[in-house]
């Protein structure tokens, strides 16, 4: 375990010291939301009906933006092969960097959600929901990303791909989030979907570092 | 004796077979040095001592045991210095090598290890100052910062210049006189005019192999 | 210098002589009589009239989606466990396929949809779901042409087929329950529980079309994958196995 959180330590001192990163997708994040009351108006109903999904979709795709560089810089440096190459299971050091990915994107959207709920009119039944759903949901999105980052490497056209892997397997994240929200607002037991997204991130927990480290072990042999 | 062998190794990779029926073998102390024309193979031979790649055909082990059943174990016994240097730019030097030892259970001063290359005024300078020479200085100081029985240098003089090899020379002497084995890819002197030789175009296919 | 066995599967290159022109004549027949029966001996249904007729495509195309994303997620297993490299060419073979199979369906879906449902479109449960499956389908075929080494492609777009394959039922669970969360206006099911043996005829001849055809486009990108592979071998034999035998060289002139 110790290496495991050598490695998550390091991701965040480099995620620290190149600034910028969390501060982008935050930024993208709120940017990308705003964009709506321009599109559809600024009538509170309607951006109150859609500011969840709007919320959800803005999210994936931040969450999605940042995770083109998990690998892709270690890769390039050489610093991927050689923690291959250490006594250290690949599958630890993907989960590793994985949740380091995490504490500098996920976590930062979480921070910004009550600001965007304001400005999407976000009922207020719904606001803890948002949040709860976004806590469990955005790792969800790292992991199930993670295997999509580590495919791409040593490909032409990295991010463009990475997207068209990965959006339709966020699909059921999104939809159990967005119908939780909604639950929620229209006074309904949220308690199965919240269970639902529950279990997604607890299979994807196992699952997606063994992929991702199966992905970046024949990325290796080139 | 312990003893890092191959046995009958044969390897394709972007399809083309770059070796085969290839062996080797290194005892404890020992060194090998891999000889051969752009395209033999060398790189490719110490990625798979490595384990990043894995042989078509043959088996390499230690002390008998084949590698790839316990992979981590392997890589607990090994260094290996590719053509990347994996300085992070924004990591001071000393940040960078204390990285790399921290994910192994046996680690030495860092101190030590910069001393050895020269680079201890280094120590708390940013990756990104570095030139491409201070840079292979770090990449070598790595490999001091934990002890690991085998060295696998693809070109590890890229960039040095002759204090640094003559530094190189020193550790890889003193490496061996502990025990540990060399296994490099170089055409520069590094003090070991007593390796054994292993020459990779007698192990090209010929055209009636086919 | 050798071809691998990679390029040079010989076995199956003759295997697949021979089945080939059994599947050309097995498409050719079953499309003739499939067709026959599908639009001139079968009656037209008492609700849908003609417009039923779209269905003898439209559901063995759906059928067709899922199998092939099925056979391209075992070919990929079989390749990645066992590295055999025909099932890493079938399995990269039978993605476009696959994929117009998944086209044919969304657009014969829409063609039907028009005259049933008023409107091209429907946020129907199962339209959805074989619409992120085409969605899937082009993620591998980006991912496995995006290498300059094609055996590197397959084998991470073949770690993708079987992600995605997890992920299928998970998707289609999703889907159906967001359906039901926003009920769309009432939707008649393609081929409901009871379907006529005057129907069932043109349905199964018309999936076994497809099917036959499946098998003959397959055989015919595989054989031109390993031909690629071939071409390719011989290429790096020029770079990394000195020149080529006096008698392959051309006979005269230098470019």
């Amino acid at each position: 375990m110790s290496g495991f959180w050598t490695i998550v330590r390091r991701d965040l001192k480099l995620a620290q010291r190149q600034g910028m990163d969390s501060y982008m997708v935050v930024a993208f994040f709120v940017i990308a939301v705003v964009l709506f009351p321009f599109g559809v108006g600024p009538e509170a109903n309607i951006l109150a009906r859609i500011s969840s999904g709007v919320i959800w979709v803005a999210a994936l795709l931040a969450a999605m933006l940042s995770l083109e560089r998990l690998f892709q810089i270690d890769f390039e440096d050489g610093s991927l092969e050689l923690m291959a190459l250490q006594p250290v299971p690949l599958e630890v050091v993907v989960m590793a960097k994985i949740t380091a990915h995490w504490l500098t994107t996920g976590l930062p959207l979480l921070v910004a959600t009550p600001l965007l709920a304001v400005f999407m009119n976000l009922p207020y039944e719904g606001f803890w929901v948002l949040v709860l759903t976004l806590a469990i949901g955005t790792p969800s999105l790292s992991l199930i990303g993670a295997i999509g980052a580590a495919l791409i490497l040593g490909s032409r056209r990295g991010g463009v791909l990475l997207s068209l892997l990965i959006l339709p397997l966020y699909i059921p994240v999104l939809i159990f989030g967005v119908s939780a929200v909604d639950g929620a607002i229209s006074g309904l037991s949220v308690k199965a979907h919240l269970l639902i997204m529950a279990g997604l991130l607890v299979a994807a927990l196992p699952l997606c570092p063994w992929a991702g480290a199966g992905a970046i072990r024949q990325a290796l042999e080139t | 004796m312990v003893l890092f062998s191959g046995d009958n190794l044969r390897c394709f990779r972007g399809e083309r077979t770059v070796f085969a029926n290839l062996s080797f073998c290194c005892p404890g102390g020992g060194a090998l040095l891999l000889r051969g024309p752009n395209g033999t193979g060398k790189s490719t031979l110490l990625r798979l001592m490595a384990g990043l790649l894995k042989a078509e055909n043959g088996t390499i082990a230690w002390d008998g045991a084949d590698i790839a059943d316990e992979p981590e174990d392997h890589n607990g016994r090994l260094h290996y210095v590719g053509h990347a240097d994996a300085v992070k730019p924004v990591l001071t030097v000393t940040e960078n090598i204390s990285f790399w030892a921290a994910l192994r259970p046996q680690q030495a001063q860092i101190s030590d290890a910069l001393a050895a290359f020269g680079i201890d005024y280094l120590a708390d300078v940013p990756g990104r100052f570095l030139s491409a020479g201070q840079k292979r200085r770090v990449t070598l100081a790595r490999i001091i910062a934990s002890p690991a029985r085998i060295w696998l240098l693809d070109e590890p003089t890229t960039a040095l210049d002759a204090g640094a090899i003559v530094d190189l020379q020193r550790e890889i002497a003193r490496h061996r006189a502990n025990g540990g084995m060399v296994i490099a890819s170089t055409h520069a002197e590094i003090g070991l005019a007593d390796a054994e030789i292993l020459n990779l175009d007698a192990f090209q296919l010929t055209e009636q192999a086919a | 210098m050798i071809f691998h066995k990679y390029a040079n599967p010989n076995r199956f290159l003759k295997l697949a002589t021979t089945i080939q022109p059994w599947a050309a004549g097995a498409t050719g027949l079953f499309f003739v009589t499939g067709l026959y029966f599908a639009l001139l001996a079968s009656p037209g249904d008492y609700q849908q009239g003609e417009t039923v007729r779209i269905m003898y495509v439209h559901v063995p195309a759906a059928w067709m989606a899922m199998f092939c994303y099925t056979a391209m997620a075992m070919a990929a297993a079989v390749g990645l466990i066992w590295k055999h490299p025909v099932a890493d060419l079938a399995a990269r073979s039978t993605a476009p396929i696959g994929a117009c199979f998944t086209f044919l369906a969304l657009f014969t879906g829409s063609l039907w949809g028009k005259p049933m449902w008023g409107t091209w479109w429907v946020w129907d449960a199962r339209l959805t779901s074989v619409l992120i499956l085409f969605f899937l389908y082009l993620g591998y075929m980006a991912l496995a042409n995006a290498f300059d080494d094609p055996a590197r492609g397959s084998k991470a777009a073949a770690i993708l087929a079987l992600v995605g394959a997890v992920n299928v039922p998970v998707i289609k669970f999703s889907v159906d329950w967001w359906n039901t969360l926003h009920q769309p206006a009432s939707v008649v099911k393609i081929g409901g529980p009871a379907i006529h043996s005057s129907m069932l005829v043109p349905l199964i001849l018309m999936a076994l079309a497809f099917k036959a055809y499946y098998i003959w486009v397959l055989l015919i990108r595989i054989r031109g994958e390993i031909n690629a592979g071939k071409i390719r071998a011989l290429r790096l034999r020029q770079v990394h196995g000195g020149p080529p035998p006096i008698a392959a060289r051309p006979s005269q002139g230098v470019n």
